[in-house]
């Protein structure tokens, strides 16, 4: 696994947008999801309901939502953390991300809004210094009693486990796509050409039960799905 | 990406506006606007090259390039791969192709009978 630096000496790309897109004539694999199976039975029982889906843009997930009545927000919080605006020095002068100007562009939406969170597997692949100020802020924007979904690489995945982007295609269904950066060449600020790069997003650390609870500390409950496929799914509530 | 049909109003790319926008015909946009784009009844492609921050009312909404801005569209909108879109988009009907990027609600609302 990659140290921060690295990540952004990697990922550091002048003044372009970064974009995440699927990996060119990437298989796309299928899973079962016992989450996403859970949550199935809350919005085909209720009406009207607020998801925010926390992955790429998948046209997959806003059809599916859209169709179904409910209202949905797209919002790619890891492409959003390779923003090099964001690199800062922690306290020990280390290279670290600012928690505070990404939660001041970010996931700014107002108290309890949301009743379905989907964040697949944002927080494995997510900066250290991010994830425990998004998880508080996802628990601000749920509703009491609202869901989230999350993934969790187990060990045995191994550090080299790609990103993928998820798409819903049936009640306990997703089609997973393997995450590529793309970047074009530019110029910096100080006339070198960043050049494009071709690699995903790296595992940043594996969580095991303990740390998975302590994150979610807040929340009211937390249930464990442990797949086939070295991925432990948590379904926790507000 | 699809080019502008003949006869279609047209923004160049190297055309900037700041202000209000409005008229009663299609307009293809490969320019940049801030401000707001009013275009009800008729349809706003905005470009490749195109980078909108402004507030758009329109009948139809295709976007190939940048827009940051609430979209309301009384008929469709349409995001290609290229798009880049922040901003709540409200619409009858939507078409996003993979590969392109949104940031905000998408809000599906029924024909009015």
């Amino acid at each position: 696994m990659s140290s921060v630096s690295q990540n952004f000496m990697k990922l550091f790309r002048g003044s372009s947008g970064t974009e995440t897109i699927p990996a060119q004539g990437s298989q796309k694999l299928t899973r079962r999801s016992s989450g996403l199976g859970e949550l199935s039975r809350l919005w085909e029982s209720a009406e009207d309901l607020c998801v925010l889906d926390l992955g790429s843009t998948s046209p997959a997930n806003i059809r599916h939502f859209t169709e179904s009545g409910h209202r949905i927000y797209s919002e790619d919080l890891l492409t959003a953390s390779t923003d090099p605006e964001l690199l800062t020095k922690d306290e020990e002068g280390k290279i670290a991300l600012d928690s505070r100007k990404f939660l001041a562009d970010n996931l700014v939406y107002p108290a309890a809004h949301f009743d379905v969170v989907l964040c697949w597997n944002l927080p494995d692949y997510l900066n250290e210094s991010l994830v425990k100020p998004v998880v508080g802020r996802l628990w601000s924007v749920l509703k009491p009693g609202g869901m989230l979904l999350a993934f969790f690489h187990t060990r045995d995945a191994g550090p080299d486990s790609p990103c993928h982007r998820f798409h819903i295609v049936g009640a306990d269904t997703l089609e997973m796509q393997k995450i590529v950066l793309r970047r074009e060449a530019r110029r910096g600020p100080t006339g070198a050409v960043h050049t494009a790069i071709s690699d995903g997003f790296q595992l940043q650390r594996v969580f095991n039960n303990r740390h998975i609870e302590n994150l979610f500390h807040d929340f009211a409950s937390i249930k464990f799905f442990l797949a086939r496929d070295n991925i432990r799914e948590v379904l926790v509530v507000r | 990406m699809s080019a502008p049909a003949s006869g279609l109003a047209q923004i160049g790319k190297s055309v900037f506006i700041k202000g209000e926008l409005s008229g009663s015909e299609d307009l293809y946009l490969d320019g940049q606007v801030e401000g707001s784009i009013a275009l009800k009844g008729n349809s706003l492609t905005v470009g490749p090259n195109g980078q909108v921050k402004a507030s758009v009312e329109a009948k139809g909404v295709v976007v190939q390039g940048k827009l940051e801005g609430n979209i309301q569209a009384t008929d469709r909108v349409e995001l290609r791969k290229s798009a880049i879109v922040t901003g709540d988009i409200s619409t009858q009907r939507i078409s996003i192709e993979e590969g392109a990027y949104l940031k905000g609600k998408v809000d599906i609302h029924k024909t009015d009978k």
